[in-house]
């Protein structure tokens, strides 16, 4: 039973920093703007969030750090996207490659020290309780901002009034602006927002999951990020689902290993980015639901007439 | 300014609204000039002139969408600053704009709530919307998603979205360009129960019958300036006309209809399969067309021209071979490049983006379409396919003396010329090569009624040469002036055509409703 | 203040040519100002990054160390070194020239480039003892043909089914890694490589030459240039670069035209991939002279901002790529002489991608600053 549940929390804590990043980037993409810089700003989040914990000692600092990181660089895309209308899916990958130096130079002294881990919960009683305690009451705070995040999306999205003004603007930023939404401005709040959630994925990974700074250690987990809010079919509760998959192969194939399945290793490390490639292949095959639901603006730049 | 005084004109009193002196300069041209006008309470009041005469332009202006240069505006006699759209309704100015500015995605009570400044709660409005439109018998369903609604439906809602705010003035934009005439006399009779309630309305049009009839003041613009106010009750079609345009347009000569028996464009049960949500399915179209003639389709936009134009065009290859022929070629299977080199030719709907790549220069453009067809000419090298720029500018300087396109530069960028001229100029680019056959969809979609008339002749006469032609188009006007024949698309289906003295508006307009039992009564004379 | 854009009527000629160079000073100033931060002395740093290496004879020490002759250390000329990073630099840029200008995002061209020196390296670990003159052609073409091929899966997915090229080739680019791994520690590893991973040497037959005697430069270099005018010339002359150029620009003026976007689709990344292949191949064959753990340096990923900052012009990618390669080198003589962390170079590297694209926005785009509150009439 108790491998049980460290198998199920570690597949949590596998999930989690994919579930932020997508997230994030769904209300991102429901504005319609593609920032394909997740994996820049998750990396820079996981340096910041590992240093500034390192520095103070304090991790839920350095989470908070880590979000304000993911913003700060965000704003560098949404500068070159919005205000100078540049191509979004060449400035996203310009994201990536500088978050990927930079974070390499800043963490560059940190390599190798032991990490500050974000503890998790532990309630009196609550947390003790057989089976369900450890999974409901024991777990670190970013995992419950993770499921909080999902839930608080969608109502946002799809019950308030701001949220049904930012779904306007990525279903025809023209007839927004005609209405006098400003397009712009929604659309930087989104970007700094996926920004920021892309920022405390990263610090999961630093400081929860792994717990230690390795260069490039978000490993693809942003792209992933990227392929479940296509799989979501740009839904909150679909990413929910898809996260949670993609945490369970991970998880899945790390135990394979460690059983010593007579498979190379390297081919179960494969497994992750194979399953997003087969992922993608079956949600595109439905192009009806993939068309009717895509922003329609998605990845367009918008330059007001005036 | 009116000479007599009919029972139902308001006294004119103080205007609800009037613009002084309004200038607005983009770049280097003045959208527009100087322009003083005003609208009288209960009053419908025309603002006609042709494409880019600066209507738009002041319209957004009132609407607060984009702000004037010099000049200012009064509403009820105190002057008012307009700085965005929210400011306008607030004030009581409601816009129905002529490309619809709703959200697809969006349901009708989503769509409604949104130009509201207030966060009313999304029930309210779903009731009010459901009330408003039963009241002035527009019915809507508040759940419904835009996108799967119909042309006229969503002009509903953009109305029911207006009329919630309780507005004093209506601007409308071309409104009836995209309604069968039956639905605009539904819209006419709102329009005459929102005046007698006593607000405004200012419609915007070029359609002169409409205004004649609608309205009790006009203000007619050129070149972005005011050049006459009258009342269009007391003008003929003719006087309006030429105070529009500013010359007489030279009218499209006539002749009799030059058909022959020999079948140029044969389809046969041609059926498309609709290739994404929002697209029309075509169903069994059968059609002949001869040397000789034109035929022209008419419909309401989005029952299915586009796909029709593919299909026949060979930019969608249909299932099976015979359901196109071409000049006695089988060509349904066949991609447009096939088709051009048996002597097809194509003009698309949409100038820049479908017809020409906005960015690339006009010999580039011209390369485009007849790459396939000129390979002779515009290629050597072989294999290699090495582009003979010599020759095909050489053919675009013929084109453009031939249609007399006013351009900038030498060889300018698609996107640089004007509407007009691009479409002279994409016209034009197939009229050189002397096609057998000519499928054209929306010939004269906003251009001016100069190079209109130029488009329009050449059609004829490229048809009085012995060529087939066909000519997708929602202008009622340009169908019958053009046509020798006339069919209806009506989602999806093509009605058998008809010769254009059998046919009246009222026919074509029940047509384009899809009422099938017209179709299948199509043999006997309406 | 806000920044307010005009669009210009067409692409300002003058700014095409300028704006990269527009770009790059601003990444020297951006990269002063982090020298700053860094506490090092920004012109000296800048000197040594960029100026130094184009005249200095300096010795490379350890990190290009080459014991292959007889026993002599040679000093790293550090403009061969230059010309050593720009060959894989420039020929996979030149292949995504083609890819993007036809709107297909390959983003994964690393993992062609692996796919690539793996499918190269077959020949001479299989068959070590092969020697003909025909090896190295062979050898060169397996390398192109494994690129085309791991190009082909994104292609025939986008195509096919509507997949996203850009995820689903940037996640094979992980997976060509780990295959690679694996093959250079399991069933091609050298059994006298001392448990080091990595495949046997090639015998001469299969080793692209050196330009000339003792050099480390390759005539990998000769082909990138010879395969960039020929792209050149099929772009802006030939048919098909016009049929790129529409589809990449208006897919649906494209379809009028009777071009079909599948078929790019296709086509490019077949293209695409085998110059990044080849680019494999040739660093494989022609630098290493063996397949190991080590090939996979992140070119297939600096290669966008080449062939970014060449505007996609595979003549000036040539020269992008000489300096992305200088940014290279100059990390490393910075790292020796100043003690700045060679990861400044991917810095670098990142902020002239940025540089390149805002400055990209004045070609089509008048900018003006403006006042937030405009006056009212």
């Amino acid at each position: 039973m108790d491998v049980w549940i460290s198998i199920i929390l570690s597949i949590c804590a596998a999930s989690t920093p994919l579930l932020l990043a997508a997230t994030g980037e769904l209300v991102v993409e429901r504005s319609g703007v593609l920032n394909l810089g997740v994996e820049g700003m998750m990396i820079m989040g996981a340096v910041a969030g590992f240093a500034t914990a390192q520095v103070t000692g304090n991790p839920y600092l350095g989470a908070l750090v880590a979000m304000g990181a993911g913003a700060l660089f965000s704003l560098l895309f949404a500068f070159l996207t919005l205000t100078l209308v540049a191509n979004q899916v060449a400035t996203g990958l310009a994201l990536t490659i500088l978050g990927i130096g930079l974070s390499g130079m800043i963490g560059e002294g940190f390599v190798g020290r032991p990490g500050i881990r974000m503890e998790a919960l532990d309630i009196p009683i609550l947390t003790d309780l057989p089976i369900i305690g450890k999974l409901i009451f024991g777990q670190d705070l970013i995992f419950y901002i993770s499921i909080a995040l999902v839930f608080g999306v969608y109502w946002f999205l799809f019950k308030t009034r701001a949220g049904l003004t930012l779904r306007s603007v990525g279903d025809n930023h023209t007839s927004a602006h005609a209405l006098g939404i400003n397009v712009i401005k929604v659309r930087y709040l989104a970007v700094l927002f996926g920004g920021a959630c892309a920022g405390l994925a990263g610090a999961h990974l630093s400081l929860v999951y792994v717990p230690q700074w390795v260069e490039g250690m978000t490993a693809g987990r942003g792209w992933i990020a990227l392929a479940l809010v296509v799989f979501a079919s740009w839904r909150p509760g679909r990413v929910l689902v898809g996260a949670y998959l993609f945490g369970t192969v991970t998880i899945g194939q790390f135990h394979a290993q460690a059983i010593g399945i007579a498979i190379p290793a390297q081919f179960l490390t494969s497994l992750p980015y194979i399953a997003t490639i087969v992922v993608l292949v079956l949600i595109a095959r439905n192009r009806r639901m993939t068309m009717l639901n895509t922003p329609a603006s998605l990845g367009q730049s918008f330059v007001p007439d005036r | 300014m009116a000479a007599t005084q009919q029972f139902d004109e308001p006294v004119k009193t103080v205007p609800l609204l009037e613009a002084r002196g309004i200038t607005k300069i983009f770049d280097t041209l003045k959208a527009n000039d100087n322009v003083d006008f005003a609208i009288q309470k209960g009053e419908i009041h025309a603002l006609l002139g042709e494409n880019g005469a600066g209507k738009s332009t002041l319209v957004k202006i009132l609407f607060g969408s984009l702000q004037a240069n010099e000049g200012g505006v009064l509403w009820d006699s105190a002057p008012v600053t307009v700085r965005s759209p929210s400011e306008a309704r607030e004030l009581g100015i409601g816009m129905v704009f002529q490309h619809f500015s709703l959200f697809e995605a969006l349901t009708v009570a989503e769509n409604i709530a949104l130009s509201f400044n207030a966060a009313t709660p999304l029930e309210n409005i779903s009731t009010r919307t459901r009330d408003l439109s039963t009241q002035y018998g527009l019915p809507l369903d508040p759940d419904a998603v835009v996108g799967d609604l119909s042309v006229g439906e969503r002009q509903r809602v953009e109305i029911i979205r207006c009329l919630m705010q309780d507005p004093r003035l209506i601007i409308l934009d071309e409104p009836t360009s995209v309604l069968t005439p039956q639905e605009a006399d539904t819209l006419f009779e709102t329009l005459f129960r929102l005046r007698d309630e006593g607000r405004s309305v200012l419609y915007i049009s070029h359609r002169l019958e409409e205004v004649q009839r609608l309205c009790s003041a006009a203000t007619i613009m050129r070149h972005g300036q005011v050049v006459d106010a009258c009342d269009p009750r007391e003008e003929t079609a003719g006087s309006l006309a030429s105070k529009m345009v500013g010359a007489e347009i030279d009218e499209v000569v006539h002749r009799e209809s030059a058909a022959t028996d020999k079948v140029v464009l044969q389809l046969n049960n041609l059926n498309m399969p609709s290739t994404h949500p929002f697209a029309v399915a075509l169903q069994n179209v059968n059609l002949q067309v001869n040397a000789g003639e034109v035929v022209g389709i008419a419909g309401i936009a989005g029952n299915g021209q586009g796909e029709l134009f593919g299909a026949i065009s060979g930019e969608d290859v249909a299932a099976n071979a015979d359901a196109v022929v071409i000049d006695g070629h089988v060509v349904g299977n066949l991609g447009i490049s096939e088709r051009r080199k048996i002597g097809g030719a194509f003009v698309p709907e949409e100038r820049l983006g479908h017809g020409a790549v906005p960015a690339l220069t006009l010999s580039d453009n011209m390369y485009l379409a007849r790459h396939a067809s000129d390979s002779d000419d515009f290629q050597s090298g072989g294999s290699l396919k090495v582009i003979a720029k010599n020759a095909i500018k050489s053919a675009t300087k013929r084109v453009v003396e031939a249609m007399d396109v006013r351009k900038s530069a030498e060889n300018p960028p698609a996107a640089a010329l004007s509407g007009g001229n691009l479409q002279k100029f994409v016209v034009g680019r197939e009229l050189d090569r002397k096609p057998v056959f000519l499928l054209v969809n929306q010939p004269t979609w906003g251009v001016d009624a100069g190079a209109a008339t130029h488009i329009r002749q050449a059609l004829i006469d490229l048809a009085a040469s012995g060529s087939a032609v066909l000519m997708i188009s929602q202008d009622l006007d340009e169908i019958f002036e053009v046509a020798d024949r006339i069919a209806v698309m009506a989602d999806g289906r093509l009605s058998q055509p008809e010769p254009t003295a059998n046919m009246t508006r009222e026919r074509v307009g029940l047509l384009m409703a899809g009422s099938s039992d017209n179709v299948d009564a199509s043999g006997e004379a309406a | 203040m806000r920044l307010e854009l005009q669009k210009r009527a067409g692409a300002s000629t003058l700014f095409s040519i300028l704006s990269p160079f527009i770009a790059l000073v601003l990444t020297l100033v951006a990269g002063a100002i982090m020298f700053v931060i860094l506490g090092k002395p920004p012109f000296a740093s800048l000197y040594s990054y960029f100026i130094e290496p184009l005249f200095l004879k300096f010795d490379m020490g350890p990190i290009f160390s080459d014991f292959s002759f007889e026993g002599i250390v040679p000093n790293g000329w550090s403009l061969e070194q230059i010309l050593v990073k720009a060959t894989p630099l420039a020929l996979i840029a030149v292949g995504l020239a083609v890819c993007f200008r036809s709107g297909n995002w390959n983003i994964g061209a690393e993992g062609q480039y692996l796919i690539g020196g793996m499918f190269g390296a077959m020949i001479p670990v299989l068959f070590n003892d092969w020697n003909s003159p025909l090896t190295l052609p062979l050898v060169l073409i397996m390398g192109m043909l494994g690129g085309a091929l791991y190009g082909f899966i994104p292609a025939i997915l986008k195509s096919r089914f509507g997949t996203n090229e850009i995820l689903t080739s940037l996640m094979l680019v992980y997976v060509a890694q780990q295959l690679v791994d694996w093959i250079v520690r399991g069933p091609w590893r050298d059994p006298k490589g001392m448990g080091f991973p990595g495949t046997k040497s090639f015998n001469e037959s299969a080793v692209l030459p050196s330009l000339w005697q003792h050099a480390d430069a390759h005539y990998g270099a000769v082909i990138a240039v010879v395969a960039a005018i020929a792209v050149w010339f099929m772009l802006a002359k030939t048919s098909k670069g016009f049929e790129i150029t529409v589809l990449g620009q208006s897919p649906r003026a494209g379809r009028f035209a009777g071009f079909s976007a599948k078929n790019m689709t296709v086509f490019a990344f077949l293209f695409s991939g085998a110059m990044a292949g080849l680019a494999g191949i040739s660093e494989v064959s022609g630098s290493v002279e063996k397949l190991d753990d080590k090939l996979s340096l992140g070119y297939g990923f600096t290669a966008i901002i080449v062939a970014f900052l060449g505007r996609l012009n595979p003549l000036g990618i040539v020269a992008a790529a000489l300096v992305l390669a200088l940014s290279y080198i100059g990390g490393e003589a910075a790292q020796i002489s100043l003690g700045v962390s060679d990861r400044a170079a991917r810095v670098f590297q990142g902020l002239l991608l940025f540089f390149v694209l805002a400055c990209d926005t004045l070609i089509h785009y008048r900018v003006r600053l403006v006042a937030a509150v405009e006056a009212v009439a």
